[in-house]
């Protein structure tokens, strides 16, 4: 069993057979980073570029601690301070560094297509951290095997994703991922926030948060960015959290053993409550320690698909 | 012709004399048990650990404790194969530390898985010794590892194929030699794709 691709630019398209590899693989990786010496030597001599359009905490040090766990070499790119300032365009930047001898890119852009992109212009894998509001597929891999690790299958469960729809990477990745699984999903936000056609995607789309939560099991909660309200998409923060914020009391809508989740970073008491975040259903913090053991498995699988004949 | 060129060298009698003797010669040369741990190499390496286990706690009435070991992560040929190896999860919930550690294969061929094996438990902490048992050794090393305990040495040549069947991967007990160039009947390579699609202990 291997992937089909020798890139990772979204789960539209993923088989369930292809996410169970990079789930069962994350999971022999994940006991190596409870490891005392957190370090295998697979990926050893091997060079990989970080390439970060946008900000990111999470994602980008935890693709260079994997990256780094699996001994490979790792250069950071930062454009702001990079000859992106001199005008250089995206394609002559990659393929400059490129000439150094790369062999894997982790690339994050703004815009959607870009690791796309990327694949038509150089040799290495891409894989995608992050475009625009298309796909963010790492991100929904761990959040399918925190999903997996809790209760052991994916499917049949009832997922609801609730936020802001319309400009998430993270929520259509999910979609994919889930719905390829097997999984029962949900959408759930302010009409101005959902994506006009979204129901195209198969799923159950809610504005009413207390419909969407009824029966439940998980609930991933997207955060909701600020400067959205400033264009208008919803009147204030506080009539966001009354009708979309995920309280203590709305928990008892949710199925037993419910799971609360947010890929962060949180806005504590607008999208989630306090004691919510921090409650004992939470497993964000897990998902941030799950995101590596994925991020690994991801980089191992791709690492050995080289040379692929030309398409 | 093709029954001349399977040779059957162990059987399940002689699978369960070797595992056995083996047990007997480890706890002699540790002088018993107590400081005593296995990693079994998986697959079959894991299961044989599990029975000597067993055995040993049959002699001494001492469990001991048994981790598994995946090595493919430490192999020195994973981007060479055409078929990338299935990682396993490696499962060592003990300290290594100070231990006289007992390392388990089925077949000892060039030493490189060994050489692997040694590798990552080294990452684990300092052991106070690491032994090596092998349920077979079938000669042509490529690196100076040598077995503290062996079931049975095997003249082979370079290009034959050994190999161990095991009541728990493959429901019947047996050790074959299939000599270069012969295609298995059917009937004898029950659970044989499972083994080359792994990188091969043959």
């Amino acid at each position: 069993m291997q992937l089909r691709s020798r890139h990772l630019l979204g789960l539209e398209g993923i088989t369930a057979e292809e996410i169970t590899l990079i789930l069962d693989t994350a999971e022999s990786f994940r006991e190596i980073i409870e490891r005392p010496i957190k370090k295998v030597p697979t990926l050893r001599g091997m060079t990989v570029l970080n390439l970060f359009y946008e900000p990111s905490t999470r994602t980008r040090i935890s693709f260079e601690l994997a990256e780094k766990r699996l001994s490979a070499d790792t250069v950071n790119f930062t454009p702001s301070t990079s000859s992106v300032k001199k005008g250089e365009t995206l394609r002559d930047t990659v393929r400059n560094i490129e000439a150094m001898k790369i062999d894997m890119i982790v690339v994050r852009h703004s815009s959607i297509g870009v690791p796309y992109f990327l694949t038509q212009c150089i040799e290495s894998n891409v894989i995608n951290a992050g475009d625009g509001a298309h796909e963010h597929p790492t991100q929904a891999l761990l959040d399918l095997f925190t999903i997996r690790r809790k209760y052991k299958y994916i499917k049949d469960l009832r997922v609801v994703l609730v936020g802001d729809i319309k400009h998430s990477r993270v929520v259509r990745s999910n979609i994919w991922g889930l719905k390829a699984m097997g999984a029962s999903v949900a959408v759930c936000g302010p009409s101005t926030l959902l994506p006009f056609e979204i129901d195209k995607f198969g799923i159950d789309v809610y504005t009413d948060l207390d419909k969407a939560l009824d029966g439940a099991d998980v609930v991933n909660i997207m955060r909701i960015q600020l400067e959205r309200q400033q264009a208008g998409l919803f009147p204030s923060q506080r009539e966001y959290t009354n009708l979309f914020g995920i309280t203590t009391e709305r928990l008892a809508l949710l199925n037993k053993n419910y799971t609360i989740m947010h890929p962060g970073p949180i806005n504590r008491g607008v999208e989630i409550a306090n004691d919510v975040a921090d409650g004992d259903s939470s497993v964000i913090l897990e998902q941030v320690t799950n995101g590596q053991a994925v991020r690994m498995a991801v980089l191992y699988l791709l690492s050995g698909k080289k040379e692929e004949a030309a398409e | 012709m093709a029954k001349e060129k399977i040779e059957t060298v162990l059987d399940e009698k002689g699978i369960a004399r070797a595992i056995t003797r083996i047990s007997h010669e480890i706890l002699e040369k540790n002088d018993g048990a107590e400081t005593l741990v296995l990693i079994g190499i998986l697959n079959r390496g894991a299961d044989i650990a599990k029975r000597i286990a067993e055995k040993i706690k049959g002699i001494e009435g001492l469990d001991i404790l048994v981790g598994l070991m995946d090595i493919n992560l430490y192999r020195d040929d994973v981007h060479s194969k055409l078929d990338q190896p299935v990682i396993q999860r490696t499962e060592i919930l003990f300290d290594v530390v100070d231990r006289n550690i007992i390392l388990v294969d089925d077949v000892l061929f060039t030493g490189r898985t060994i050489r692997a094996a040694l590798d990552q438990i080294i990452d684990f902490g300092r052991p106070r010794s690491i032994q090596l048992a092998v349920l077979i050794d079938r000669g042509h090393r490529e690196l100076p590892i040598r077995p503290d305990y062996v079931g049975k040495n095997i003249p082979t040549s370079k290009d034959d194929r050994v190999l161990v069947r095991l009541q728990e991967k493959d429901g019947f007990e047996k050790v074959m030699v299939v000599k270069s160039g012969m295609k298995l009947p059917p009937s004898q390579i029950q659970g044989i794709k499972k083994v080359t699609k792994k990188g091969g202990k043959e």
